[in-house]
């Protein structure tokens, strides 16, 4: 990343995720050791480092910041990480050609949906929001063994699967950061 | 022997850069400070009185002096027309947003040139970039005073919340004031900065900042000198002012006043101010105002005062939780928290920031004080070496205008920066060779609940078939949060690329509302979006067919292109409805009626397609592109 003779940083290489942050490809990241790679690279490379250096070698720390933020984005989140995977492998799971795939699994997204706007109550709203929670955590132990034994086409399967549950969560923790007109429901969803 | 000098490419040899000193600034609404730091110790630079804080007010004399801080607020009150306060409302800001506070500011704006606002100071017309260039300047003096010694490069704060624009303005001031930025760093990171370096502190901490007209909430993580911003968020018209009016209201009921005059409403507002700071000690105190002729004492406890703010507080509570939620964490994760801005003084802020997170808040710098020494922390940081890294993430949502007016986020809120994603767009009729981008930033699905950032033109995209072209449209936002947009067709290989910087400001107010709407309307958005693009996708569906019957319409039997026919009047009239099963059904229907007419229109294309063409470009032809990775530019 640096000259060897000079010391100036050069341009941001095109390499993967994996590489950029020095860990091993696979779906098992240890994400303290991700922050700490991701840390020490950028205090080695951040433009703050290069503030007072030449406009050259500032545009290559952005490069390389903006290189790392990505990669420590993808590979920091489950979903994202397994999506970049199979990326790696060729696969696109969440192109638009594979979205209407399985019916019975949008079946049951919608049936979750429901759920979770017809719980008239802080118990029923986090039921749903656990079973999710819990169906999501399988999804992940899945992807895990199906990535280590390579297989790509239920590692495709879950990926998908767990897009349409973390959607679900996200929605379901956007509620829960809303101001409600009831105070003592909002309290008692935390 | 002459020795050659040799530096790096588009690098000017500075020869005396060491003793040019940079300093933090803190560039507030209602007051400013500047702080320098040297060996890891922070202070701020005082005038001779040992005042830190200089009024963000500034006045310009008949005879063309300019007069900055106390001098300038203490003639607020004899030459209001020629004295301008709280120009950092208007930092990056257009005429539209200006209109929007029409009567709410104290001083006369009028159109400038590019959409940009000019105040009215007797005969001149100043923009809000150069008013605030003159607080800088002062600032700048100071420093250059206290120091001994010329001062060029500052750490400049800005709230978390300030949008693009805001960013850019405020960088264009500093240019005007002769200082160069090394860096634009959010308000509550500056002020984690102050702490985290004096205690040494690991683990994830909140920043709770009230001011007098805002408010922003951090959570971040610290290790090992490292600042890392893992969510943030707040609200651009909520502070210590609005305390004030509600006691000033109080009074002036008491004193019998329907219709107030200026005057009034001025004493009022000052006795409100002093009452609130007393009572930050005292449990109770009267207060005098004469005006007008007449006097008339008004009596306050803490209780009653707080009794007035508590749903101001409540609120402040509320988004600190969201802020807490998109952070995925929970109030107990946080092990501690800042408090920053004059408003955090009052002891009710203190209890209920406490309540919330579970922990007493740390307090123990001055909250007037700790952005500016953080800011200076900053500077020498990037000035002299440190191993403090600050990293830093995008406060708002940033997306592009997609057929029908629906936002495609590129960016969502809270993504670190520096920061740049790449996202494929494709024309939506044959032939089309232009295509409009549109920048929007927020948090709502419809791009006119959004906020229009800035729109370009990107022409010459060759004529293809309706989604064939690729466009790649990059977003950028540097280390600053200033965003760059770049579009290009990438197909044909004949590249085009535009940059574009916003021209206009976001209203924080916008910003706020857009905000609290999303999460209101989150579920009413959903559903518009899915009706628009069913209905994005009837008109693809009826465009398609006719391009269809124009071209090989002789495949049809009278009488099955009648049922083509009636397919299509159908789901040319489903597109008016606002029924969405309506218009999927009829998108259903119409492909299934026209299913044998694309067979036949398919055997036919396959036929012409076979003719005389070689094997090898056939296979070719078959290949899929391959989907790459979307380039950071």
């Amino acid at each position: 990343m640096f000259c060897p003779t000079c010391g100036v940083v050069l341009p941001s290489a095109a390499i993967d995720h994996f590489v950029r942050l020095d860990l091993a490809r696979g779906y098992d990241v240890d994400l303290a050791e991700l922050d700490r790679r991701y840390f020490a690279q950028q205090r080695q490379l951040h433009p703050d480092r290069f503030a007072t250096k030449s406009a050259t070698e500032r545009a290559h720390s952005l490069a390389h910041a903006t290189d790392l933020n990505r990669a420590y984005e993808t590979l920091k989140d489950p979903l994202r990480r397994a999506v970049y995977l199979l990326e790696l492998a060729g696969i696109d799971v969440t192109g638009e050609t594979k979205t209407s795939a399985d019916p019975t699994l949008l079946a049951e997204v919608m049936e979750r949906r429901e759920a979770l706007d017809d719980a008239a109550s802080p118990s029923e709203f986090a039921a749903v929001v656990d079973a999710a929670e819990a169906d999501a955590e399988r999804c992940r132990a899945g992807l895990a063994s199906a990535f280590a034994a390579a297989d790509w086409a239920r590692a495709g399967a879950l990926t998908l699967r767990y897009t349409y549950l973390a959607r679900l969560l996200d929605e379901a923790r956007a509620r829960r950061g809303r101001p409600t007109s009831s105070p003592a429901f909002a309290a008692a969803l935390k | 022997m002459v020795l050659l000098e040799i530096h790096e490419p588009g690098e000017t040899p500075r020869p005396h850069e060491a003793d040019d000193a940079a300093v933090g600034i803190d560039l507030g609404t209602t007051n400013s400070l500047v702080a320098y730091s040297h060996a890891g110790k922070p202070e701020v630079l005082r005038n001779i009185h040992g005042e830190g804080l200089v009024p963000s007010v500034v006045a310009y004399d008949r005879d063309g002096e300019v007069i900055v801080g106390y001098p300038a607020r203490d003639r607020m009150l004899d030459a209001p027309d020629r004295v301008v306060s709280s120009i950092k409302r208007l930092m990056g800001r257009g005429l539209e947003d200006v209109k929007a506070l029409a009567g709410t500011l104290p001083f006369a704006v009028e159109p400038g040139a590019q959409g940009m606002v000019r105040i009215r100071i007797g005969e001149r017309a100043l923009t809000p970039v150069e008013i605030s260039a003159e607080i800088l300047r002062a600032l700048k003096k100071r420093a250059e005073t206290g120091l001994e010694q010329p001062v060029t490069r500052a750490v400049i704060t800005v709230p978390a919340y300030f949008d693009d624009a805001a960013r850019t303005a405020t960088r264009d001031a500093a240019r005007l004031a002769g200082l160069q930025v090394l860096r634009l760093v959010n308000e509550p990171t500056a002020a984690a900065l102050a702490y985290g370096l004096d205690k040494g502190s690991e683990g994830l901490y909140a920043i709770y900042d009230l001011g007098g007209g805002t408010f922003d909430v951090s959570i971040l993580k610290l290790d090992k000198g490292v600042f890392q911003v893992l969510a943030t968020g707040g609200h651009t018209a909520l502070g210590g002012d609005d305390f004030d009016h509600l006691i000033a209201e109080q009074f002036l009921v008491e004193r019998g006043e329907t219709n107030p005059s200026i005057g009034t409403a001025k004493a009022a507002l000052r006795a409100a101010r002093e009452a609130k700071e007393t009572l930050t000690a005292a449990d109770a105190g009267r207060w005098i105002i004469d005006v007008a002729g007449r006097k008339s004492v008004h009596a306050l406890g803490r209780a009653e005062l707080e009794a007035m703010i508590t749903p101001l507080i409540e609120e402040t509570v509320a988004i600190a939780r969201r802020v807490i939620e998109d952070a995925r964490l929970a109030a107990a994760d946080i092990k501690g928290v800042v408090l920053v801005g004059g408003s955090t003084r009052m002891p009710l802020v203190r209890r209920k920031v406490a309540a919330l997170f579970g922990t007493e808040p740390l307090a123990d710098i001055d909250p007037d004080e700790v952005v500016a020494l953080g800011a200076a922390l900053q500077a020498e940081a990037l000035t002299g070496g440190s191993s403090t890294l600050l990293l830093d993430v995008t406060p708002l949502s940033l997306g592009l205008e997609t057929m029908g007016g629906v936002v495609e986020r590129v960016i969502e809120r809270n993504t670190p920066i520096p920061v740049a994603h790449a996202q494929d767009f494709t024309t939506y009729q044959d032939g089309q060779n232009a295509m409009l981008i549109h920048v929007v930033q927020g948090e709502r699905e419809m791009v006119d609940q959004c906020r229009s950032l800035a729109k370009f033109v990107l022409c010459d995209i060759p004529p293809l078939v309706a989604g064939a072209a690729r466009i790649k449209v990059t977003f950028a936002i540097d280390a600053d949060g200033i965003l760059t947009v770049a579009a290009r067709e990438e197909t044909t290989g004949a590249e085009q690329r535009i940059e574009v910087k916003p021209s206009y400001g976001l209203a924080p107010e916008d910003m706020e509302a857009m905000l609290k709407a999303a999460m209101v309307h989150a579920r009413a958005d959903v559903e518009l979006r899915l009706l628009t693009e069913s209905r994005v996708e009837a008109r693809r569906a009826s465009l398609a067919l006719r391009s269809a019957l124009q071209a090989d319409g002789d495949l049809l039997a009278p009488i099955e292109r009648r049922t083509v026919e009636n397919a299509l009047a159908g789901i040319e009239r489903a597109i008016g409805s606002a029924d969405r099963d309506i218009i999927e059904g009829w998108i259903e229907k119409l492909d299934a009626e026209t299913m044998f007419f694309a067979e036949r229109r398919m055997d036919r294309g396959i036929r012409t397609a076979l003719a005389g063409v070689a094997i090898d470009r056939l296979e070719r032809n078959l290949e899929t592109p391959a989907r790459g990775e979307p380039a950071a530019e």
